[in-house]
């Protein structure tokens, strides 16, 4: 694709959204920004506004609360952005499909470019999924 | 003349984790009043419970919380066991209380990492999350997994603490508190950090327990009080250990409580180890009598209790859980007004709230027609005016 991608691949901006999941996902989150995964060194870093990050990172089942503001915030996001589900919950709406309250999967909402499963999933595999994106991203530039 | 103004936080800030929206009401710099909109985080998991067996339910209940992942678990556990009178034997209760002070290592290490991020110590955030590593890969030599541990079932554990892995495990405990011994001195001797946090968000003893606050919070307003003590459960009426309390209720005190916690919990884990007797670790109950029980623990952030009804089958009838933030909560209200915006980060911190535990969700019965609808309302307001036409008919 064009050059934006490509500029991309050398830092991605990403913004932490919890569509009501358990905490869990966002904790492994956190870690991998402290010194044993340290994160920021493939030059990935949380941003506090969805107005100044490339990747939508969504955790949790989205509940029918959270889906009009899932929508607001995707058409904020500067484009081209990515959006990642994130952990069992993100990607089919885990153990908590049968709630009453549990709105529709995120991919029925906004589209997913990627899913990393796992309830949560460990760093080492947060840092291998966003690792895969860039690779997807490198690709696609060429 | 005064001028109110609105903050709103939320419901997605990057000062939270999770979705939840407040509406400061300020005068100026300092907050007048406080108003809390929750619901994002509501995923039914007490009516989902009655559609799943008993089994599957202790899965359900631990991912209420990541971070309490082994107390919901294991006072849902005691519920049934209430109900069924099942024996647990000796060795899986001393893993069960092992599970549960790890926790505690790691839920609180995790708050005081995310309380030094709110004012500023970016320092303290990336040492206590460091250390809290070695507490994870206890974690994952115990139960096989660093988060949602999948550990408990009705009547004992599910894997048992070789003995090979005791010496790592006392290993890295020894490191663990070598380092935590270091950010004990750093956190409490720095003199910014007295400044800060001393005299702020005080909460009196009085209002401790007006409103009924638990866990750390009450311990740290001077009220003595502790499920592992008051209602022993698991093994810690067998071991030496001490509820630590502080008198002032300042966020500075909450933060001595906890960290004083640290080597208490520390040295459960220590006797629990080397008290642990050989045997089974399962009782295999097979299945759950009609009727009712309840569980209770004591959470990192206080009492966690289960309230579980059986008819006989193999689900649930009716699954009540109340966690510790539902009842500390409130405590912010008090805590906060009167204190600048500055200063409303961190006494929300100090509460150490975790939304996903509280929302439950309440139905009030209106049968007692107190509450009234719009449909009634305009009933009433048409039957005064017929009362009033019939009146003057009849004149």
């Amino acid at each position: 694709m064009g050059i934006k991608e490509k500029i991309l691949t050398k830092s991605l901006y990403v913004f932490h959204l919890s569509s009501g999941s358990c905490n869990n996902c966002d904790i492994e989150i956190i870690d991998c920004l402290t010194p044993r995964y340290d994160i920021e060194r493939f030059g990935i870093v949380l941003v506090g506004s969805i107005k100044h990050a490339d990747v939508l990172l969504c955790t949790g089942s989205v509940n029918r609360l959270t889906v009009p503001r899932i929508k607001v915030l995707y058409e904020q996001m500067p484009k081209p952005g990515f959006v990642v589900a994130f952990g069992s919950c993100g990607a089919s709406r885990g153990l908590f499909k049968d709630s009453y309250n549990t709105g529709k999967p995120l991919d029925e909402i906004i589209p997913v470019d990627m899913y990393i499963p796992g309830c949560p999933p460990r760093p080492e595999a947060i840092m291998a999924g966003l690792l895969k994106l860039i690779d997807k991203l490198n690709s696609k530039g060429k | 003349m005064s001028h109110n103004a609105h903050v709103p936080i939320g419901p997605y800030h990057p000062l939270q984790e999770e979705p939840e929206f407040y509406k400061l009401v300020v005068d100026g710099e300092k907050v007048v009043d406080v108003d809390v909109r929750i619901g994002y985080n509501h995923r039914g998991i007490e009516k989902l419970s009655e559609s799943k067996s008993y089994d599957q339910s202790i899965f359900l209940v631990e991912r209420i919380c990541g971070i309490c992942s082994s107390s919901h678990p294991i006072a849902c556990c005691q519920a049934l066991e209430d109900i069924g009178g099942v024996e647990v034997p000796e060795r899986a209760l001393y893993i069960r209380s092992i599970c549960q002070e790890l926790e505690r290592l790691h839920s609180h290490m995790l708050w005081l990492g995310l309380a030094g991020h709110f004012i500023g110590y970016n320092t303290v955030f990336m040492w206590a999350w460091k250390y809290r590593e070695p507490i994870c890969d206890i974690m994952e030599t115990v139960t096989g997994n660093r988060q949602n541990y999948a550990m408990h079932k009705v009547g004992g554990v599910r894997r048992d603490i070789e003995r090979e892995h005791v010496s790592y495990i006392l290993k890295r405990l020894d490191e663990f508190i070598k380092n935590i011994s270091i950010l004990k001195g750093a956190v409490l001797d720095d003199p910014v950090l007295h400044e800060r946090l001393k005299g702020i968000g005080i909460l009196t003893k009085e209002d401790a327990i007006d409103y009924a606050a638990i866990g750390p919070v009450a311990r740290a307003s001077g009220v003595d009080i502790d499920v592992r003590r008051d209602h022993p459960y698991g093994v810690y009426d067998r071991i030496k250990w001490n509820v630590v309390t502080q008198e002032e209720g300042d966020v500075f005190a909450k933060t001595v409580v906890r960290i004083l916690e640290l080597f208490e919990s520390v040295g459960i884990i220590r006797q629990c180890l080397d008290k642990m007797p050989e045997g089974p670790i399962d009782s295999n109950p097979k299945d759950i009598p009609p009727g009712e029980g309840i569980g209770q623990i004591e959470a990192p952030r206080g009492e966690c209790f289960h309230y579980i009804k059986s008819d006989g089958t193999n689900s649930p009838v009716r699954h009540k859980v109340r966690a510790p933030t539902y009842m500390n909560f409130p405590t912010f209200r008090e805590t906060v007004i009167g204190e600048t915006i500055s200063d409303a980060t961190i006494i929300l911190a100090a509460i150490d709230p975790c939304y996903c535990c509280t929302e439950r969700m309440l139905i009030v019965d209106g049968s007692d027609k107190n509450i009234m609808g719009a449909e009634e309302l305009i009933r009433l307001s048409q039957e005064k005016t017929r009362l009033i036409k019939d009146k003057y008919g009849e004149r």
